[in-house]
């Protein structure tokens, strides 16, 4: 197996390997519940509160979990905490866990979580399962973000609610409908591979005296 | 047998006992349902608590601040005020009936509810019986679509027309209204959650009119 550092478990998650926009992991919340900031924060903690208490215990019982019951324990202990989020969010916000309505309760199959667990958690020590999960979850509220942003700023012309342009923007209500979180998506991963090839190329240019200077010498 | 396949045989498995399986899914469940129960009873009591606010807040809002307001439970067809024996407040349905500093009564408040164009929209209106006349609207639950269904709570021009209006309300294209004082100008674009409002409060009065006739014979005006 391939060796990391701890600081490599815990950077990959946001970003190199990003659970939703390098990953595309997760991708129903992402695309259903990012209408507006408030609701991708909302969502993007409650799913890292599920990840980071799912790897606690996964990666702590590991040794006792038998492998043919695996799978239907880790779905188990996510269950527990997606109940527990959300009878939290219902109680502490109750605006915003009504705007999540049933998008909570389906965090339990959020495959970014169980595939974590899997990969992860259930083969790692303790430390090593919380700073990946945290890794990942912070990913996830990142990409949530960047959906969310986007679309609330175009489709409402607020960013948290505030009002950004004035009373005269006419909002581009697609951008807030199911559509706008589709259209967001693929512009970002557009805009996501568009900068990879342009470093991907520049890292060439880069290389090039030195490969014409090897070749001539050859 | 004439068909000569194999049938493939499951590999060897290393022999787990099967009470193992059986103990750590028990287990786990069980701890599941410790941590689920601990949590429900610390939020249950914030979250009940925060549904009555909503509800006593809506109930002024769309009484027009009454000065107190009494609870009328429905049962057996008929509003009572005390709940009878036996029966909790949680399994009734319940109206609201709103005085003025004079005690006077002012109307009820009544919550109800029908399929819109996504799920069920729960909103709640208060009525005066005297004069038939809606006092004021609220949506309390909707999943209408954000940007053209949610106006129905977010347009302000939209749920102040409910303010005066007669029963039994008639919906109309929007800026098409006579001046009827029946007519709700319909939003453009959420025709269907507009219609259901309409619909909701038209039905609801049908069916609580006689209650209100017969409690208000009961108790004098």
């Amino acid at each position: 197996m391939r060796q990391t550092t701890p600081q490599m478990d815990f950077l990959r998650g946001i970003w190199r390997e990003n659970p939703v926009l390098i990953q595309m992991l997760g991708l129903c919340p992402a695309l259903a519940v990012t209408n507006t900031v408030a609701n991708s924060i909302a969502m993007g903690v409650a799913t890292f509160f599920v990840l980071l208490g799912s790897s606690l215990l996964v990666s702590t019982f590991k040794r006792w979990v038998p492998h043919e019951v695996r799978i239907s324990t880790y779905v188990l202990i996510i269950a527990t905490f997606v109940t527990i989020a959300d009878m939290l969010l219902e109680a502490v916000v109750p605006t915003v866990h009504k705007a999540l309505g049933a998008f909570v309760g389906l965090i339990v199959v959020n495959c970014m979580i169980l595939s974590r667990q899997e990969a992860f958690a259930s083969k790692q020590p303790i430390g090593r399962s919380l700073l990946d999960a945290a890794g990942t979850g912070f990913g996830f509220i990142l990409a949530l973000l960047m959906m969310g942003a986007v679309r609330e700023v175009l489709g409402n012309g607020t960013f948290l609610g505030i009002s950004l342009f004035g009373p005269n923007f006419e909002p581009w209500v697609i951008m807030i409908l199911p559509p706008g979180g589709f259209l967001t998506l693929g512009l970002w991963l557009l805009v996501l591979s568009w900068i990879q090839r342009r470093r991907a190329e520049s890292a060439k240019v880069a290389d090039w005296p030195a490969g014409v200077a090897q070749r001539r010498a050859a | 047998m004439t068909d000569s396949t194999t049938i493939p045989q499951a590999p060897p498995q290393d022999d787990v006992p099967s009470r193992k399986l059986m103990v750590t899914l028990a287990g786990a469940g069980a701890v599941a349902g410790l941590m689920i129960v601990f949590v429900y009873g610390w939020t249950q009591p914030t979250i009940k608590a925060y549904k009555a606010r909503m509800l006593a807040a809506a109930v002024q809002e769309v009484l027009r601040m009454p000065a107190s307001y009494d609870t009328l439970y429905v049962h057996q067809g008929r509003l009572v005020d005390q709940l009878p024996d036996g029966v909790s407040a949680a399994d009734l349905e319940a109206v609201y009936l709103g005085y003025d500093a004079d005690g006077s009564r002012i109307g009820f408040a009544i919550a109800a509810g029908e399929p819109g164009f996504q799920d069920i929209i729960g909103l709640i209106f208060g009525y005066d019986h005297n004069d038939g006349k809606v006092l004021g609207m609220k949506v309390l639950e909707s999943k209408e679509t954000p940007g053209l269904g949610d106006k129905i709570e977010k347009d302000a021009d939209f749920v102040g027309q409910f303010e005066g209006a007669l029963i039994p309300l008639l919906g109309v294209k929007a800026r098409n209204a006579s001046g009827d004082p029946h007519e709700i100008d319909m939003i453009t674009g959420a025709t269907i959650s507009s219609r259901t409002i309409i619909r909701t409060i038209n039905n609801a009065i049908e069916r609580f009119g006689p209650m209100f006739d017969a409690y208000y014979e009961g108790t004098g005006p």
